[in-house]
């Protein structure tokens, strides 16, 4: 089959230009909030997030409303709780969320088997049902990822200050608290562009595995973030082919294309990659006398203090 | 010394400051009233407060007693009027920003929510950049620099804030010679300009060349005064809590390499980096 052929045939079908539109926009946004993301160590949030909003996207569901008020609404109170929970000292974040994330994904369980095609939903909520999208669902995550674009650009250096130095902003009087909760309800819309495609348990690899391969690829916080963005289109476009032609999972498949990008850019980006690092740098090295490297290095540094 | 009322048009002045984590108390009873133009070491063993006392200076831990004002106004108000240097160690230094962008985050307080950085902002940067030694290294990433270009990054974010009172946490650990002329320039060029400076650091001779007057923290405020009556010996064994060996006698800082008596082995211990001066 001529290669046009064999990129256009899927896109013959309408569920599959649904598809496509669906995984751009989530892999656009889950990109760009990623680099926050990644950058302040928030993995582990955005997986509990990303669970902690199954119960209000199954209430919603099982109510015949939209999905996504309810997971958002979700979202948000328990970025909320995460803050008050640890403001009791023995309860460290890291268990608050720990707690919290295992509690309402139970809840959400619970709540859903009580539906009657119980295996079926839990299935398209957990993994994804991106062939199943409707217009109405792209209108809402294309609401939702403006939201979130708009927002990371107004509040751009707010939270760029608040990443790289918590203590600097606060002392500029930044509002820090706020601009956490912020941040979590952006990763909480995200999450929610991101359920129809990849599904609840795969979300956090969208947010923290194109954003982490950018890391790889560049120093600057502006072409990360639009690295990012462009890391999580093409892992959907990707991930949507090898589904289509090989009738697997779609969420499996986009996540595993973002995967092995990861794996490449680790591999062999061109200053951070493991090929530069360990293996020429080493030969360059072995070729220029100790002498030379040190006569070059800017500053010749004190011993530092104990 | 008499201690002026609290609404001090011209003074950074501090009540009864007493900081606590949880029901601890880390820091009470200090005391200071900080003029233009002044420059104030915090000094005292780790763990004292030196770091505390900064942090309480902007609002950034509870007061569980006392107060801070700014030139008449509480200083949490004047947070913008504060520039904060804190120790090196507390970011991260991978982070994915070059040097002129982390100077730039200096500038935030003068443009404010919503609003871009403009020509002006980075002609101050640039200016601020220069005034370390720092400029050609506008576009490097932060983790590329030695460990003193990197504290210079935020001294000139510091500066490019343009704020009354420069606080700066243990400036001079880990950094080399060259890196310790610019900082006490700087100060130097701060008190000039009518500014207030607030050093903390376990280093007392870059403390007794660089200071006016010291407050000496060890949990609770031991004393604060002018170099002259706060910089002897008694004081500081008070300050430290044990035999301290003084080199130098009050307010008469000398280098330490023309001191040959017994008891500069303890001293070198304690401040390898004022050692290299002079």
């Amino acid at each position: 089959m001529p290669i046009v052929d064999y990129l256009a045939d899927p896109f013959q079908y309408d569920f599959m230009k649904r598809a496509l539109v669906e995984v751009i926009l989530m892999g656009a946004v889950t990109g760009a909030i990623g680099a926050f993301v990644v950058l302040r160590g928030l993995s582990f949030i955005g997986d509990a997030l990303a669970h902690a909003i199954f119960p209000g996207v199954v209430i919603a569901f099982l109510l015949g409303q939209g999905i996504f008020f309810g997971a958002l609404i979700f979202g948000i109170l328990t970025s909320v709780m995460i803050g008050v929970l640890a403001t009791n000292q023995r309860v460290k974040e890291d268990s608050a969320i720990g707690v919290l994330f295992a509690g309402t994904f139970a809840l959400g369980i619970v709540l859903i088997s009580s539906s009657k095609n119980f295996t079926r939903d839990l299935a398209s909520f957990l993994f994804g049902n991106v062939l199943g999208v409707t217009t109405n669902d792209i209108m809402l995550s294309a609401i939702a990822g403006v939201i979130v674009i708009v927002l990371i650009i107004a509040f751009y250096r707010e939270l760029l200050i608040t990443s790289f130095d918590r203590g600097a902003a606060q002392a500029m009087g930044l509002p820090v608290l706020a601009l956490d909760l912020l941040l979590l309800i952006m990763i909480s819309l995200t999450i929610v562009v991101s359920l129809r495609a990849v599904g609840n348990i795969l979300v956090v690899a969208m947010l923290v595995t194109p954003a982490a391969t950018a890391r790889l690829l560049t120093d600057r916080l502006p072409v990360m973030i639009a690295l990012a963005a462009a890391i999580g289109v093409v892992s959907g476009i990707i991930g949507l082919y090898v589904s289509y032609y090989n009738d697997v999972a779609a969420g499996g498949t986009i996540v595993l294309s973002a995967t092995a990008i990861f794996g490449l850019a680790w591999l062999f980006a061109p200053e951070h990659g493991y090929v530069m690092t360990h293996v020429i740098q080493r030969r360059l090295a072995g070729g220029i006398p100790e002498t030379t490297i040190l006569f070059e290095s800017p500053e010749i540094q004190q011993p530092h203090e104990s | 010394m008499t201690l002026a009322p609290v609404a001090h048009e011209d003074c950074l002045v501090i009540r009864d400051l007493t900081v606590a984590y949880g029901r601890k108390v880390v820091l009470k009873g200090v005391q200071a009233d900080i003029r233009r133009g002044q420059v104030v070491g915090v000094v005292g063993p780790n763990g004292g407060g030196k770091s505390t006392l900064l942090k309480a200076i902007l609002g950034m831990v509870p007061l569980v007693g006392g107060s801070v004002h700014l030139f008449g106004r509480p200083a949490t108000q004047m947070r913008a009027h504060i520039a904060y240097v804190p120790q090196k160690e507390e970011v991260d230094w991978q982070f994915p920003v070059t040097v002129h962008d982390v100077v730039m985050m200096g500038r935030y307080p003068h443009s404010g929510w919503l609003r871009r950085n403009n020509g002006k902002d980075r002609r101050i940067a640039d200016e601020v950049l220069a005034r370390v030694d720092m400029l050609e290294y506008g576009g490097t990433q932060i983790g590329q620099l030695s460990g003193g270009q990197q504290q210079r990054v935020f001294i000139a974010r510091a500066l490019a804030q343009e704020a009354d009172v420069l606080l700066l946490d243990e400036p001079m650990n880990g950094i080399d010679a060259s890196t310790q002329d610019v900082i006490l320039r700087v100060i130097e060029e701060q008190k000039d300009a009518g500014r207030i400076v607030i050093l903390a650091t376990h280093d007392l001779v870059s403390a007794s060349c660089a200071c006016d007057c010291l407050c000496c923290v060890n949990e609770r405020m031991v004393s604060y005064g002018p170099l002259a009556e706060t910089y002897t010996t008694e004081n500081l064994a008070a300050t430290y809590g044990g035999p301290l060996i003084m080199l130098g006698r009050a307010g008469v800082p000398e280098p330490v390499h023309t001191h040959h008596h017994g008891g500069e082995h303890a001293h070198h211990s304690h401040d390898h980096a004022g050692s290299e001066r002079n």
